[in-house]
């Protein structure tokens, strides 16, 4: 998983490359998945840690199975998706805007610059009980950390991508006497794609953690709630299970996005390859 | 539609808090139909010229017209050449080259009907579906001329429009460039640093001076039109090439 995420990130030219090699690509990986969850259960096998520190692969197995079947685990996995989804949605937008209003108007960014860079800089840990305080230990608050966390790259991304527009095609469309709303749909827009779709990878997975430490703080659901219930119950199985389920959702998140890349940047990936 | 400039003059404020004259003042005329070139040293002013004839930028002092109509911002009517292709790299070649219709209003059908007509001329027959990135400099150049084509324009602005490219490119194009010319004849100013490609294409030549640019000498090209490649080996090309270039030592 690591190893493809990294290749796509790395060079994605190359991903499409050579049909024959792809199950390589595919089978390595999995080899080495499957040679750590032998370890793993080697390791569990000669006890030398209890099992409530690590529970073997097999123990995990059978928790997943059974917290899919009682409902728990859809419970709680809608109850961060939801969160993780309505963050993701809340914060690309007003960073979208913002950053849109930043880049066009410096004086808005002279006038804003500090407030948006303090508050970037704290992390988000630390500030995150004061938003519970405020907006309850309810779904609400994990909204906002998930936004939040999301607002700020969002943000940057859409100045930088705004800003960088090519300065000559910005005179080609004055000399095409387009209106603000042709120049911004025709230009900006697709000029910063790009660098937004970029900023909407790591946004992706930053909403997750934004709603995990809203949950971890204080909640009566979700998936961060379920690790540290399981954990003051010393059901360490449950934990991974959890953390396991996390992984997944960002992955997935993550792996929309990337569709999304693929087929609004299509013009990119055509360009590159030959 | 003729261009004429009066005493223009352009003031930049000099980074520091000084000002820097960039160009001027400079005044001339362009008779409705000719092909005019303007050559210089670098920095004089020439870019500069072009952006306030394509009313992208105000003279701070002086006033240019296009006919008799003081220019106060871009217009239809003009078309403008950047030094590179300056295409936007997420659209095809047909929807690059039909951009100015699709601002215009016009429908996607007739868009593509016009690029139809014109990618053959441009010899992009079979690349309208393709994305800049997959063409040669040259060819992205054709593309450009091809966005500036569609709008029909009754005057050309043109700034180092092969500045880019390499020599044998260059002379392809600019032959080209002359049979669209001759086709249409639009009004044209060029600027170039290539002294053979201003005198083998133009009518007139304007020589400009060190920034702030004036206009130093004003050499006519007596060479008979239709002009070809070969014209270069001429004693008339000759003569006018060595003109211009003892006129931009002074
Ligand atoms: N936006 C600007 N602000 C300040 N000064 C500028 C600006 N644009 C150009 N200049 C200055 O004005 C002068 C003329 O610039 P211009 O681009 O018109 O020259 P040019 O003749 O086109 O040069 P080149 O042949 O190198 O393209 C230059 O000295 C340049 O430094
Ligand atoms: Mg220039």
């Amino acid at each position: 998983m690591q190893q493809s995420t990294l290749s796509t990130i790395l060079n994605p030219i190359e991903r499409d490359a050579g049909a024959q090699k792809l199950w390589v690509r595919r089978f390595i990986p999995a080899l080495v998945m499957l040679m750590l969850l032998l370890f793993w259960q080697i390791v569990t096998m000669l006890e030398i840690y209890p099992a409530f520190i690590i529970p073997p692969p097999i123990d995990v197995a059978e928790k997943f199975y059974a917290v899919l079947l009682d409902g728990r685990l859809w419970l709680h996995t809608q109850a961060t998706l939801s969160a993780v989804l309505s963050g993701l949605g809340v914060g690309v937008t007003l960073g979208l805007v913002l950053g849109y209003l930043i880049a066009k108007h410096p004086l808005l960014e002279d006038s804003l610059a500090p407030v948006i860079i303090s508050l970037q800089s704290t992390p988000i840990v630390a500030y995150a009980p004061l938003l519970v305080i405020w907006f309850g230990s309810g779904p609400t608050s994990k909204v906002i950390t998930s936004a939040l966390i999301v607002f700020f790259p969002t943000l940057m991304n859409t100045v930088v991508g705004i800003r960088n527009v090519p300065r000559p095609l910005h005179d080609l469309m004055r000399a095409l006497r387009a209106s603000r709303w042709q120049t911004f749909t025709k230009l900006e827009v697709p000029a910063a794609m790009p660098v937004l779709i970029g900023g909407l990878k790591i946004s992706a997975t930053l909403a997750v953690i934004g709603a995990v430490v809203g949950e971890f703080i204080s909640a009566n659901a979700g998936l961060g709630f379920l690790i540290t219930l399981a954990r003051s119950q010393y059901d360490t199985a449950l934990v991974i299970v959890a953390v396991i389920t996390l992984a997944i959702i960002a992955r997935i998140l993550y792996w929309l996005v990337t569709l999304l890349e693929r087929h609004v940047l299509a013009w990119q990936s055509r360009a590159r390859t030959i | 539609m003729g261009l004429s400039v009066r005493n223009v003059t352009l003031v930049y404020n000099a980074p520091g808090g000084g000002v820097l004259p960039a160009l001027g003042p400079v005044t001339f005329q362009i008779e409705s139909g000719s092909f005019v070139s303007l050559v210089g040293p670098s920095g004089c002013g020439k870019s500069t010229l072009i952006r306030i004839l394509a009313g992208l930028q105000e003279p701070t002092r002086g006033e240019a017209f296009l006919g008799d109509i003081p220019i106060s911002g871009p217009s239809s009517r003009v078309g403008l050449m950047f030094q590179d292709s300056n295409l936007m790299p997420w659209r095809t070649v047909q929807d690059n080259i039909a951009l100015p219709l699709e601002l215009g209003g016009i429908s996607k059908q007739e868009r593509y009907a016009a690029v139809e007509n014109l990618l053959p001329t441009l010899g992009l027959s079979d690349f309208g579906l393709a994305y800049p990135g997959e063409l040669s400099g040259g060819m992205a150049q054709r593309v450009a001329i091809g966005r500036v084509l569609i709008q029909k324009p009754e005057v050309l602005l043109l700034d180092e429009p092969f500045g880019a490219l390499d020599a044998l490119t260059r002379e392809q194009i600019s032959v080209d460039l002359l049979e669209v010319w001759a086709q249409y004849r639009q009004t044209v100013l060029m600027v170039t640093h290539d002294i053979n490609e201003a005198v083998l294409l133009s009518d007139r030549v304007l020589v400009m001076s060190q920034r702030p640019g004036q206009i130093i000498a004003d050499i006519p090209v007596t060479l008979e039109r239709p002009r070809c490649l070969e014209d270069i080996y001429s004693d008339v090309f000759g003569k006018t090439a060595q003109q211009v270039r003892a006129a931009i030592g002074r």
